[in-house]
């Protein structure tokens, strides 16, 4: 399952699953993170899962690169575990105002924004990470006529809850923060709420999600 | 109106409560924060009486101004900090790392720090603060921790709910070194660069451009050239690791840093160095010097052994 565990500084492990970003190895990486989640491993202060690596960082003064890297490759993680995934509805709208780089995006894609949001909303999404920005989910994947790289020059401040395209991914901005990512609509819906200790989150890796399109008058009186 | 409290006349730069930081939030997004300069933080805590991982105002070159008002109280600087005190009849030159005792509508100025970036105030006592994921360092970033995840402002108040009985003087004798060298470990995408790129990460000197804050430290030199690829698919990122976006200049993560990023890893600053990093103002030189994880590993263990061994002379 892990290729390779190799040191990322002096405090982490770099566990490496692979050069494959597919649904199958971040379910790998996923199964890795929730279990070691639950060991409550001693001097393991952070664990930050991505689409194919597994980042574990620890306090040196409690542990050491050496002895947690041979903890981990014994781990015994069960191909079972039980990822317990959630389904997820976001309303989207996709409003001219909202959709601030549609326009630069059918040029760029070459097809029309009937088509692009065909592809989109209604369609499966899976969360492969959160973070970046607390709480931020990177959905993918989406459909092959979809995929587009980051805006050149990145906007300074992109606004809360918007939803964008990168490459095979979809994204929502949590709150307002600068970003690069191709904007196609805004979601109502509260991503992330800090006052929540527990599960701040809506959306966490291996969640299913679906985008689900609403009108403008929906969106401005969905949290009246 | 609370009894005991510090308002704040002018609030400094960038001036935050800070503590030991938050922990098991990585994968949610959210940074470890707390104090960017561990070692003062603590000392600044025990110096004051308090327990050493308590909450302490953390200020960047320019830091407060605050007005006392209430009971007798302790406080401490440290850093490299010039400040002072202004009582009813007195003006004090104050010290770093020594306790002095504030009185009725004194006045504690911080000035500026010198040819370093982090200063620390802790008050002798408990402060009301509002704890999230059980700290209440700042994150102005995400908008989590005390006084709503806002830096301070003017005419705030800082609020004591309780103010320790030992009033009694301390003072340490230290002085913060400088490092020449700021040393790194090799990073996972090392080889992404050109053998002229190496040689210029290792051997050249780097500005520290005004562009740094909590987030992250900017470097401006010769560019690093990557002959690989100037993008890695997104994966988690930890303090102290240095990235090259496809401009060829290093940014290095510090404590508010986001938690995924998406360029080429470099190096990483050995966790020895890191209060030392954190203190170079806009400006300053800086040079890496690479050094193995076993070298690593025991310079932490210095590190660690000679701020245990300050905080208990104290």
């Amino acid at each position: 399952m892990i290729k390779n565990i190799s040191n990322l500084g002096d405090a982490a492990l770099y566990c490496d699953f692979g050069n494959d970003i597919s649904k199958e190895t971040n379910s790998n990486v996923i199964r890795y993170f929730k279990t070691i989640q639950k060991e409550n491993i001693e001097g393991v202060n952070n664990l930050t899962p991505s689409y194919n690596k597994l980042i574990v960082s620890f306090d040196l003064r409690k542990t050491n690169f050496k002895s947690l890297k041979r903890l981990i490759e014994n781990l015994d993680i069960k191909k079972s575990e039980n990822l317990k995934n959630k389904r997820i509805q976001i309303p989207v709208c996709r409003d001219e105002s909202f959709s601030l780089d549609i326009k630069k995006l059918e040029e760029k894609l070459k097809i029309n924004k009937e088509k692009i949001y065909k592809n989109f909303f209604n369609k499966e999404f899976f969360c492969y990470m959160t973070g970046f920005i607390a709480g931020m989910p990177f959905l993918g994947d989406l459909d092959k006529n979809l995929r587009a790289k980051r805006l050149e020059t990145p906007r300074v401040k992109v606004p809360k809850g918007s939803v964008g395209f990168t490459e095979q991914f979809a994204n929502i901005y949590t709150f307002e923060s600068p970003g690069g990512w191709n904007i196609v609509g805004n979601t109502p819906l509260n991503i992330f709420d800090s006052s929540k200790e527990k599960e701040p989150n809506l959306i966490n890796p291996g969640d299913t999600v679906i985008f689900n399109e609403i009108s403008i008058d929906e969106h401005q009186k969905y949290n009246e | 109106m609370s009894k005991n409290h510090f308002k704040i006349i002018r609030a400094g730069i960038n001036t935050t409560f800070q503590d030991q930081g938050r922990n098991n939030l990585y994968h949610i997004g959210i940074p470890f924060s707390g104090a960017m300069d561990n070692r003062n933080y603590l000392l600044s805590n025990k110096l004051a009486g308090n327990e050493s991982e308590s909450p302490a105002l953390e200020f960047a070159y320019q830091g407060p101004l605050l007005k006392y008002h209430g009971d007798k109280i302790n406080i401490v600087v440290t850093g490299d900090v010039n400040f002072n005190i202004k009582k009813k009849k007195d003006l004090i030159n104050g010290q770093c790392y020594q306790s002095y005792i504030l009185e009725n509508d004194d006045e504690l100025d911080i000035i500026s720090t010198n040819k370093s970036v982090y200063g620390y105030i802790a008050f002798g006592g408990k402060l009301d603060l509002r704890y999230q994921w059980s700290s209440c360092s700042i994150n102005t970033k995400a908008n989590i921790g005390s006084n709503n995840g806002r830096k301070l402002e003017d005419n705030q108040e800082i609020k004591i709910s309780h103010i320790n009985k030992n009033l009694s003087n301390k003072k340490l004798n230290y002085v913060n070194t400088k490092l020449e060298n700021i040393r790194i470990i090799k990073g996972t995408n090392f080889n992404y660069f050109s053998e002229k790129g190496k040689k210029i990460f290792l051997e050249q000197e780097f500005n520290v451009s005004k562009l740094s804050d909590r987030m992250g430290m900017r470097l401006e030199g010769k560019k690093i050239e990557n002959v690989v690829d100037t993008n890695i698919k997104s994966e988690g990122l930890i303090k102290g690791v240095i990235q090259v976006p496809a401009d060829g200049k290093p940014i290095i993560m510090l404590s508010d840093h986001g938690t995924i990023g998406g360029y080429p890893k470099i190096g990483v600053v050995i966790s020895a160095d890191y209060d030392k990093l954190v203190q170079l103002p806009t400006g300053s030189k800086i040079k890496f010097k690479e050094v193995d994880l076993a070298s690593a590993e025991s310079l932490f263990k210095l590190y660690e052994l000679e701020t245990q061994n300050l905080i208990s002379q104290i």
